[in-house]
């Protein structure tokens, strides 16, 4: 099979799941007992209001009219009104779907070279103090709540020694050093608990590899360590690196919810969160249907690089 | 510089040197290093920060001492086979299993070690601590030591009862996929991808809006969400099992689906299952907590640790502690967890790399 055509599979499969998911999401509110307007009002509504409520929302359409509408507005960035307070949802997303990108492009800037270079080396001296400390130090630090190290750097970092400020209350008026100083606490937060993840990861991917025959056979032929890494190692081990930091900027995405809510962090985390206590229907949809085409799209784009740079599959056996 | 500096820094030197005459190369190295490392966080923080490490290093030592006694206890006190398997584990292992113990005597026990009820009120909001309060009061001025005691049954118990629920189901449609095959394994496996294609945290968050914050509610929807994962692998590895010759016999003699679900297939697959029952386990702690956390889980009065780190969490901009306590029990206990499954993949894979 030719890269083209896995390609074309791949991608074709991608645009399903993204409809399958958009259906998830639409669907699980239909499945609401009641419906929406029922909800709103609760059981003490009177008949007119719940039908004034529901011709105002369009719900007298069939749902699968509804389901084109949802869909074909949310492909242009529109995604109806608020119900808690009126306003469109897509004014209310905006600014904050920067903030919240933002935040995981610094997190992503810090934590992707570090844990690449940190998992490279535990792999390569693995066995030793270093490794071992290291293995320690993720584990824990994967198996503590986000917001148990979120707090515990506003403990350190904010309050005993005021480096850092422990909220982060960015706005767009200020300059870019100020946002970055004020979105270093969050970041961190979100650094400490993706690196570990990531360090592990390339760490089992690098061993996986150097286990392999040919880098045996490259050793066993005098080869010195440093070329067989840079020559025979790191092309094929591109493609499991790649995919663990797609896997762990998705991650980013759940972890970030958490952390916006520890540091009011104003994005579309915490936004979901709020929305979710207020039940405000529209606004949740559009936040999960964001969050879910990003993870989606990562998935995606980490299965065609690995693909793309699969030296068997570039150049295919003639 | 105090006299606490002063012998601080000559035990360090005596340990470094005592180190490298006697040839022990990690020890000088991490002694060293500590050396190194309080040097400097002296300087720039002052004998606070030299207590802190101290603190940090003598918790260590404690916890390294007392793993390294429970796994020679449990090797004296143990059955032959099970002995020799306990000497060769790793001292992380022996913490974790300590550390569980105490989570379960804590959480079986906990009326009789809390000294107030779970949601009596004793004192004044935020109370110090004195001799009655442990860990002083709340935000509505209830004992906090007995909520965290109190939490342990709650928190760990609904977070044990849902993965529980969660490997029933994600583990008997992952075999009963991988025996019977076909349209059901493929109906299942592209339901399941659909499913795994939203992250979980975000999903849940869209179910609860859903379905409203019941205790109920929360299990069966982290239940079902987390089941894909143990659906995937439960499914590869029957998949492995089902080719087998012995499997093969069994639908020859026309044994049941049941009986070969249960009798020939899941023997086989219990040692990847357990593991990942351990790991699965500190997923769904860490999803109830974090959903507690943002106030969307269990709820109040039930005393839980997620929404106790939320409720406290104010104290924290005057540089108090407890309210990271309970944080530092969920951690504590995913940890201790962590190192046990850990342990058991090794051995179960036959790892020793």
């Amino acid at each position: 099979m030719s890269v083209w055509s896995l390609l074309a599979k791949r991608l074709g499969l991608g645009i399903l799941t993204l409809f399958a998911v958009s259906l998830l999401i639409f669907g699980a509110v239909e499945a609401l007992p009641g419906d929406i307007a029922q909800q709103v009002l609760g059981q003490t509504a009177t008949p007119d209001a719940l039908a004034a409520l529901r011709r105002e929302m369009g719900l007298d359409r069939p749902a699968v009219l509804r389901y084109v509408d949802w869909l074909v507005g949310a492909a242009q960035g529109e995604f109806g009104v608020s119900m808690a307070n009126r306003r469109p949802v897509a004014d209310m997303i905006g600014p904050r779907l920067l903030n919240t990108l933002f935040l995981a492009s610094v997190a992503a800037a810090i934590a992707v070279p570090l844990s690449i270079g940190l998992g490279v080396m535990a792999a390569l001296w693995r066995g030793t103090t270093f490794d071992r400390t290291a293995n320690v130090a993720t584990l824990t630090s994967i198996s503590s709540p986000e917001f148990f190290l979120g707090y515990i750097l506003i403990l350190f970092l904010a309050v005993q020694n005021p480096v850092f400020p422990s909220i982060s209350n960015i706005n767009p008026t200020m300059s870019f050093g100020d946002r970055l100083y004020r979105t270093m606490l969050p970041a961190l937060t979100l650094t400490l608990v993706v690196t570990a993840h990531m360090m592990r990861m390339t760490r089992a991917a690098i061993i996986n590899l150097l286990a392999s025959p040919y880098i045996e056979m490259a050793r066993l032929k005098g080869m010195p360590p440093a070329i067989v890494i840079l020559r025979h190692a790191l092309p094929n081990a591109l493609a499991p690196i790649i995919n663990v930091v797609a896997i762990n900027l998705a991650y980013l995405i759940t972890g970030v919810v958490l952390v916006e809510v520890v540091f009011v962090y104003p994005g579309v985390g915490q936004l979901l969160v709020d929305s979710v206590s207020r039940r405000d229907f529209p606004v949740v949809q559009a936040c999960c249907l964001i969050f879910a085409a990003t993870y989606v799209l990562l998935n995606l784009s980490a299965d065609v690089l690995a693909i793309l740079s699969n030296p068997r599959l570039r150049r295919p056996k003639t | 510089m105090s006299p606490f500096a002063i012998g601080y820094f000559g035990a360090l030197i005596g340990a470094s040197s005592l180190a490298a005459w006697s040839g022990r190369r990690e020890a000088l190295v991490g002694a060293f290093l500590l050396l190194v490392v309080s040097a400097f966080a002296g300087i720039v923080w002052g004998g606070a920060a030299l207590r802190w490490i101290t603190l940090v290093v003598a918790l260590g030592a404690a916890a390294v001492g007392l793993a390294y006694s429970f796994r020679a206890f449990l090797a004296a006190v143990l059955p032959r086979d099970a002995a020799r398997a306990i000497r060769s584990a790793p001292l992380t292992a022996s913490f974790g299993l300590l550390t569980i113990l105490a989570y379960i005597v804590t959480a079986v026990f906990a009326p009789a070690i809390a000294p107030f009820g779970e949601s009596q009120i004793v004192g004044g909001a935020f109370a110090p601590p004195d001799d009655r309060m442990l860990l002083g009061g709340d935000q509505l001025g209830r004992d906090l030591f007995s909520r965290i005691v109190y939490g342990a049954r709650n928190t760990v118990g609904i977070a044990f009862v849902t993965t529980v629920l969660t490997f029933l189901l994600g583990g008997a449609l992952g075999l009963l996929a991988a025996t019977v095959g076909g349209w059901v394994d493929q109906l299942l496996s592209r339901l399941v991808d659909v499913l795994m294609a939203i992250p979980q945290l975000i999903f849940a968050l869209l179910l609860l809006t859903i379905f409203g914050t019941e205790v109920v509610t929360l299990i069966l929807v982290i239940a079902v969400l987390d089941s894909t994962r143990v659906y995937r692998l439960s499914r590869a590895v029957a998949v492995n099992i089902v080719v087998m010759d012995y499997i093969e016999a069994a639908k020859l003699r026309g044994e049941t689906l049941w009986w070969l679900i249960t009798r020939e297939i899941l023997p086989n697959a219990t040692a990847p299952l357990i593991a990942e029952f351990g790991l699965r386990f500190c997923f769904v702690f860490l999803t109830i907590a974090g959903l507690s956390f943002l106030g969307l889980g269990i709820q109040p009065p039930t005393a839980d640790w997620g929404s106790m780190v939320r409720d406290n969490a104010q104290l924290i901009s005057f540089g108090e502690v407890t309210p990271l306590i309970p944080a530092a029990a969920i951690a504590l206990l995913t940890v201790a967890v962590n190192f046990v499954v850990d342990w058991m993949l090794q051995r179960s894979s036959g790892l020793k790399d």
